[in-house]
């Protein structure tokens, strides 16, 4: 029997009853996988990508599998903002008790905008995650996040129609993170999630064609889990906000290298496509990890590298 | 029968047709899966899972079918007996036997057929008659055919090549046999259900496939537009009415 381990974390005064949140585009809306697990075990859920409009998204295939890891090009498929604040987010909260993260998405400054005041106007979602990466939608997503100015002026537009924490999640496809999430910072940011996928392909060499219907997809993940550990503790240690580590995260041991890094909370994602109960299986190995490491609580070890 | 992760042996997996293999597996307890329903299988050394529709139900156990198209499928060609294999299950949305009056009519192309065997049984268990068209490209890939006449249903074959049964398409041998039934079922390549739902005026259902991603509902890897907007094939199909279909 392993000893009391406090898996709680704070993030921007929420309190999490451990760190681990299935990331946006991997969980649906966590109605989903209801009847699956438990999801109150579940430190925080990250809800599927959201545009003003509903999408449909992306022609398939959208999947291609690769060497510890996979590309998709799902392209944002969702029911729209006002299904999420109307349906999605409340229906999740009636029966989850954790911290609701709605991650927004958009193709203009004034759609992110508008978005999030949608959003901060609806009580079942308690943190805003703001998605200027994703690689999947042409003029729009990742545009926003490879450049400081627009990342800052995305970030200074939302935080001017919320009261609701705000993180921004940003694209590893860049040259200088830190220069991207410290904008980010100045413009009012009350946190970093990243990374998001790496733009990446695939070609059936026997069809002498992509596999992605869309030529190119996002690759995660654990092939990524060194280079987004990488750019976790690169921001962690020039910004003063916190950090949700993400990137080929799939075991407890990983959560921990995450949160050494510098990481306040932990986002799984692809590992979930292949392993639904991923999530409430590393929380369960957590405390016996903890203990085998000499750690009471992850509180503790954030950014002690 | 919500979807769970189970442990399964493997009790035999032989080649039965020209790349077509046919695996069961065992576990311990209860298997219920019904027919046009699927499972998910991790592979040890892959990422994704391979997502396999089941052929027969046992009472632990299950009958799979599949065809090596690639490396996942060559390695699971080489699995011995004994080995162990981690399964979600039972995934999707199955064929509705109900819904058939009193004859109906299944239609497989290629491995295909698979599915079609459980829904047989399940007919038959209803009291309901069925036949069976079976379409395949050449005699050394027929598969299942044995296996449903040994249910006691009438089996027509046709081949591209015309070495076994009809020369032509699984429609071509329709034509010729002239079967009664008042509702249809087909799983195959999208072009052979595409012609059969053309050719044919009774309710059908149809069994797509789609590159999967979770294969439970959540990743929205494998939607695709139908009549009623986007569904998902792994959670809201695999099995879908013929008119819902954007062909």
């Amino acid at each position: 029997m392993v000893a009391e381990k406090n898996l709680a974390v704070s993030l921007c005064g929420l309190t999490m009853k451990n760190p681990v949140v299935p990331a946006s585009g991997t969980f649906g809306f966590g109605i989903e996988l209801a009847d699956a697990m438990d999801l109150n075990t579940l430190g925080g859920i990250s809800l599927k990508g959201t545009t003003r409009e509903p999408r449909y998204g992306n022609p398939t295939p959208r999947i291609a599998e690769c060497t510890a890891g996979m590309i998709n090009s799902v392209g944002l498929q969702n029911p729209g903002i006002e299904a999420l604040v109307a349906d999605k987010a409340p229906a999740l909260r009636s029966i989850y008790g954790g911290v609701i993260i709605a991650n927004i998405s958009g193709y203009s400054v004034e759609e992110y905008a508008f978005n999030c005041a949608r959003a901060d106007g609806c009580p079942a979602i308690d943190l805003l995650e703001v998605n200027v990466s994703c690689p999947n939608v042409h003029g729009g997503g990742m545009a926003f996040g490879t450049d400081p100015k627009s990342a800052a002026a995305v970030t200074a537009a939302v935080k001017a129609v919320t009261r609701k924490p705000v993180f921004i999640k940003l694209s590893p496809n860049v040259t200088d993170i830190v220069t991207i999430a410290r904008a980010c910072e100045d413009a009012g940011a009350d946190g970093i999630t990243l990374v998001n996928t790496f733009l990446g392909m695939r070609i059936d060499i026997r069809k002498r064609k992509p596999v992605i219907a869309n030529t190119m997809g996002g690759f995660s993940g654990p092939a990524i889990f060194p280079v987004a550990l990488r750019m976790v503790y690169q921001v962690a240690q020039a910004c003063s906000i916190p950090v949700m580590g993400c990137g080929g995260v799939r075991r407890a041991e990983d959560v921990v290298e995450m949160m050494m890094a510098g990481a306040t909370a932990v986002q799984v994602g692809a590992e979930n496509l292949r392993n639904p109960m991923a999530c409430p299986e590393i929380i369960a190995a957590l405390p016996a990890l903890m203990d085998s490491l000499g750690i009471d609580s992850l509180q503790e070890i954030i950014g002690i590298i | 029968m919500l979807m769970q992760k189970r442990i399964f042996r493997i009790e035999s997996n032989e080649g039965v047709a020209r790349d077509t293999f046919r695996l069961v597996l065992r576990t311990d307890g209860a298997v219920a899966v019904r027919s046009g329903q699927f499972v998910d299988i991790a592979l040890p050394g892959f990422f994704l899972r391979r997502p396999i529709s089941v052929s027969d139900c046992l009472s632990d156990g299950l009958v799979l079918y599949y065809k090596v198209v690639g490396e996942g499928t060559r390695a699971m060609s080489e699995m011995t007996p004994g080995t162990v294999l981690e399964l979600l299950e039972p995934l999707g949305s199955g064929f509705h036997p109900e819904k058939c009056r009193e004859a109906a009519l299944l239609i497989g192309g290629g491995l295909g057929a698979a599915p079609l065997y459980l829904l047989a049984k399940e007919l038959l268990a209803q009291g309901k008659k069925a036949t069976a068209v079976l379409g395949f490209n050449k005699a050394d890939e027929i598969c299942l055919a044995e296996e449903l006449r040994a249910l006691g249903i009438p089996v027509h074959i046709a081949t591209m090549d015309g070495s076994v049964g009809t020369k032509g398409f699984v429609t071509d041998a329709i034509a010729a046999v002239r079967p009664a039934f008042d509702r249809f079922y087909t799983c195959g390549p999208l072009p052979m259900m595409k012609a059969v739902c053309a050719a044919l005026d009774a309710p059908g259902e149809v069994s797509l496939e789609e590159r999967m991603g979770c294969g439970a509902g959540f990743c929205y890897g494998c939607s695709i537009l139908t009549k009623n907007g986007p569904r998902r094939v792994c959670a809201d199909g695999p099995v879908f009415d013929k008119e819902e279909v954007l062909w």
